[in-house]
């Protein structure tokens, strides 16, 4: 019986010891930005490995998500004889949930994923001790510019699959199913706030860009370096980051829309 | 590192896709457009009920918008609602008689406030408020007054 307990309480500290050990390295990594932004070519390479690179993904799901949610708003809207507010079902959907959370799953599995196995591979060749050998630090060099790319990728690529999507929308609604297009703008302009609804969308999806990529590039640094352990890291990134996703946004929607 | 000039003009163009993403929900998909100034002025009035009536809600006359609900409180003497609203600073001769009523657009839409002109030379200014008001429609109120009226003629 007691085993038991003293499993729970291995397993318990070692999830704990791990979290402390994402947080100090996190705090490494803030302390490093200063240095990137200054070399701003560290920085671009690696905007284009984690946001180019997943930008025709983000484009192809946003514009196919906005034209179900034009297709499945128009079939429960018109049964009240509200298809005319088509427009603001998809944008304030998009806008405040479905953009930056289906941008961020995404991203994680697409770049999310990619991060930690590079990161990780560079660990288990010995390319990281390699760089502390010759008096490098990884984490300014190597973890800093993927992480404050990932960051700034975030949100672009969140606005993107938003606006897509609203414009995919509007080819459903407007072009095939026949809603006046003046109705659409401007019932979405109308009930869609700036600050309420844009602003809020666009905090969401820079708390996942920092909570993705921190948990890649922890999660590569972190990486028992063999293949198998990898492997697993890669595993670990995309599975922590959909939890840590969802369970944000809950907590964010509750903060920013629910009146607790 | 070497950064070859394709992937910088990539990236850029990235970066502008991803700025005009956020120019587009601000201007085409929000209110950002019709905001527009600030610097209107307040007025206010009194109403015994405001029914669903929200901050934000459009303050109209004769069906064009003028402004918007910038604040509602309770007034805990009179035991009525104070309404307070930010008109645009375009429409200044608005008369000071004017009056305020509480009025549902459609029969399930939401609720504004609607002025209708008074015929008053003065004009409302920063802080004056609106003597005349009609509160919003309750429909259950409206249903037991029906059914109270049909009771006393029988």
């Amino acid at each position: 019986m007691l085993t038991y307990f003293q499993r729970l309480g291995v397993i318990s500290l070692a999830m704990l010891e791990r979290l402390g050990r994402a947080s100090v390295f996190l705090m490494r990594i803030l302390q490093h930005i200063p240095a990137v932004l200054l070399r701003f070519r560290l920085l671009i390479s690696q905007i284009y490995s984690v946001g180019v690179l997943s930008f025709s993904l983000i484009l192809l799901s946003g514009l196919f998500v906005g034209m179900v949610l034009g297709l499945q708003g128009y079939y429960t809207l018109s049964d009240f004889g509200a298809a005319e507010s088509l427009g603001v079902v998809v944008a304030a959907s998009l806008v405040r949930e479905l953009g930056p959370v289906v941008a961020a799953l995404l991203f994680a599995g697409r770049a999310g994923s990619a991060l930690t196995a590079e990161i990780g591979l560079m660990k288990a060749t010995e390319q990281l001790s390699g760089m502390e050998m010759m008096a490098v630090d990884p984490v300014a060099r190597i973890i800093t510019p993927r992480f404050l790319s990932g960051v700034i990728s975030m949100p672009l690529l969140a606005s993107v699959f938003s606006a897509v999507g609203i414009i995919g929308g509007y080819f459903i609604g407007v072009g095939m199913l026949g809603i006046d297009e003046g109705a659409y703008w401007s019932q979405m302009q109308a009930k869609i706030d700036f600050h309420e609804d844009i602003m809020n969308g666009l905090i969401k999806s820079v708390v996942f860009g920092v909570v993705v990529t921190w948990i890649a590039v922890f999660e590569g640094y972190d990486a028992i370096p063999t293949s198998e352990g990898v492997s697993l890291a890669t595993t670990r990134t995309v599975v922590h980051s959909a939890f840590a996703i969802l369970i944000i946004d809950f907590i964010l929607t509750a903060l920013m829309f629910g009146d607790i | 590192m070497h950064v070859s000039k394709t992937t910088e003009i990539i990236v850029g163009l990235f970066v502008a896709i991803g700025f005009a993403a956020i120019f587009f929900l601000s201007m085409q998909a929000s209110n950002l457009s019709t905001i527009g100034s600030q610097e209107g002025y307040q007025i206010s009035a009194r109403f015994e009920n405001i029914g669903g009536l929200k901050v934000r809600s459009p303050v109209t006359m004769a069906g064009v918008k003028l402004g918007r609900v910038s604040g509602i409180e309770f007034d805990p003497e009179s035991f009525e609602a104070i309404v307070y609203m930010d008109i645009s600073p375009k429409y200044k001769m608005l008369p000071s008689d004017s009056s305020a009523s509480i009025l549902t657009s459609g029969i399930l839409g939401e609720q504004y406030v609607g002025l209708e002109a008074g015929g008053e030379e003065e004009s409302l200014e920063q802080g004056s408020a609106i003597e005349i008001t009609q509160s919003a429609l309750v429909l259950e109120k409206l249903i037991g007054q029906f059914l109270f009226s049909k009771d006393s003629a029988n």
